[in-house]
């Protein structure tokens, strides 16, 4: 275990190293320039910020990432339920998949004062109706192609084995469809956070991460801005990496998880 | 009477396919009569285009013929896929990456409804059988080749089949692994006892492996001809030099090139045949 977790630090080392650079040049940056701190505040007040607001920004994080993940978790669910549906019926097919398919190029986002006029201002559904319309269409997709794009010989095996229905959805269908459903996760995991966020930003309860940052920038507390945008982007990669991490678990056998094989 | 005396697996009578497309009709097997005893290892040899792969389907039930009648075991061919009278493997090993080996073999007796002790003591006896004993607890994926296609033959067998049916399985191996495996696929064969269908374009893999080499011709798909191999069992390194498998090979050739040993011409295009013949392998 310890050979193994010293050899991930040695492969993230250069990452580490150029974050670390990158946070330093532009503390000198701000300092030697003289910048305005609405400008690009040094990373020292972005830091100062965080500890002074970090009642309101972890309350507002807590709420934010109740949206992203009550929409992740409904948009997940209902998307692997359409696609079975998809994959069991055609009719259902040619009713739904072309309009996910649209459904994944349109900016719903652009939807979320809709929301707000349906569900309440206030209420932390209407974002997350955004999270769930954002996460459900790429959910269905993948999932559905997952379903569906069996290979031919693996069908014809399995009906040479006089196979169910049944058995070819658990033992074929569902085993095949597991890495079309990761890729669609990942994407809604990003989408879910991605979702929320930019939905607060057209109004609603003060304490979320979107509210704070629309707030601090418009009176110019632009180290507050940094400070709430950085803790998006640790929840953000925080909920990719525990994505990923239970497709490491769940599909060891998969192409794209084979790297470390030497 | 005398099919009292032969009780024939596969009864092949009168059979056609025809593919109807946009493009129009496509006749891939005419009038095609067939009969295979317990126990032969039959080839079907030909080029691309001449429906071997396509009779070795309609014998597996995967595809339904459009005249004649396909019996197995003096069943429809329909009734013995569900009684699962037989085994495939395919040209491709078709295992699935998230199955470890021995639960790739053990597929077929899953969806039978075996229970869990009889399953893991036929896994291991097929598992043997191949010799991948080593390799139960190992993915497809960490698996060459040819061992992969062997898990797959394993997997054929493991409901004990009356018929193995193989649709080119060594066609994608090279030379020297596909020489191995034709003699692995021999001892299992002698092993089992199980009647053998095996799709091939390789004359020398035909003739090595075979009791009766069915030689086809295509446009429309039809049997051109039926050559016994006596070469004596087991067949051996010194069998693919001797001079009777040289004249048994050279026999195919010249059949597929539609030349009768009696120096009769063919009936059919000899040129296009010609065109597709390479060197020793056709299709």
């Amino acid at each position: 275990m310890t050979g193994r977790w010293t050899r991930r630090l040695r492969d993230f080392a250069p990452a580490i190293v150029v974050f670390i650079g990158v946070i330093a040049a532009l503390e000198l940056i701000a300092a030697a320039l003289d910048l305005q701190q609405f400008i690009l505040p040094r990373p020292s007040a972005v830091v100062k910020a965080f500890v002074e607001e970090q009642a309101r920004i972890q309350r507002s994080a807590g709420n934010t990432l109740y949206e992203a993940l009550g929409g992740l978790v409904i948009g997940v669910t209902a998307g692997v339920l359409t696609a079975f549906a998809i994959a069991r019926w055609a009719r259902v097919r040619e009713a739904v998949l072309p309009i996910a398919v649209g459904a994944s190029a349109i900016p719903i986002i652009a939807a979320a004062p809709i929301m707000s006029n349906w569900f309440g201002i206030l209420n932390p559904f209407a974002k997350m109706a955004i999270v769930i319309l954002l996460t459900f269409f790429p959910m269905v997709v993948n999932v559905a192609r997952g379903l569906s794009q069996v290979d031919e010989s693996a069908l014809e095996l399995m009906r040479a084995s006089a196979a169910s229905d049944g058995q070819i959805l658990r033992k074929l269908r569902i085993p095949n469809a597991l890495p079309y459903f990761f890729t669609g996760l990942k994407i809604a995991t990003t989408l879910s956070l991605i979702g929320a966020v930019v939905a607060e930003y057209f109004g609603g309860s003060d304490d979320v991460l979107g509210r704070v940052i629309v707030q601090s920038s418009s009176s110019l507390r632009f180290d507050i801005t940094w400070a709430a945008i950085s803790v998006t982007a640790v929840a953000g990669i925080l909920m990719y990496v525990l994505a990923v991490g239970v497709e490491r678990l769940v599909i060891p056998w998969h192409a794209s998880q084979r790297v470390a094989e030497t | 009477m005398s099919e009292q005396q032969r009780p024939e697996v596969v009864s092949v009578r009168g059979v056609g396919k025809t593919f109807e497309s946009a493009g129009g009709r496509t006749i891939a097997l005419e009038d095609i009569d067939l009969a295979i005893a317990p126990g032969e290892f039959v080839s079907l040899i030909g080029p691309s285009g001449c429906g071997k792969s396509t009779l070795l389907r309609l014998i597996g039930d995967l595809t339904a013929p459009t005249a004649g009648s396909v019996t197995i075991n003096g069943k429809p061919a329909r009734q013995a896929r569900l009684d699962r009278d037989y085994g495939i493997v395919f040209q491709a090993p078709v295992l699935f990456d998230w199955r470890t080996v021995q639960a790739n073999v053990a597929l077929p007796l899953e969806v039978k409804g075996l229970a869990r002790s009889d399953r893991e003591q036929r896994v291991k006896a097929t598992l043997d059988l191949v010799e991948l004993g080593d390799f139960a607890r190992h993915y497809p994926y960490q698996l060459s080749g040819g061992m992969q296609q062997r898990v797959s033959i394993a997997r054929a067998l493991a409901l004990e089949p009356s018929i193995l049916l193989m649709d080119e399985p060594f066609g994608a191996l090279d030379e020297m692994t596909r020489e191995r495996m034709n003699s692995e696929v021999q001892r299992i064969w002698q092993q089992t006892g199980t009647t053998v269908v095996f799709v091939t374009h390789s004359i020398p893999e035909a003739v090595f492996l075979s009791s009766r080499v069915v030689v086809m011709s295509p446009r429309p798909g039809r049997i051109v001809r039926v050559i016994d191999i006596d070469l004596p069992r087991p067949r051996t390194d010194d069998t693919r030099e001797s001079a009777r498998y040289f004249e048994l090979i050279t026999e195919v050739r010249e059949a597929l090139r539609g030349r009768r040993t009696d120096g009769r011409p063919p009936s059919g295009s000899v040129a296009s045949m010609e065109r597709t013949l390479a060197e020793g392998a056709v299709g």
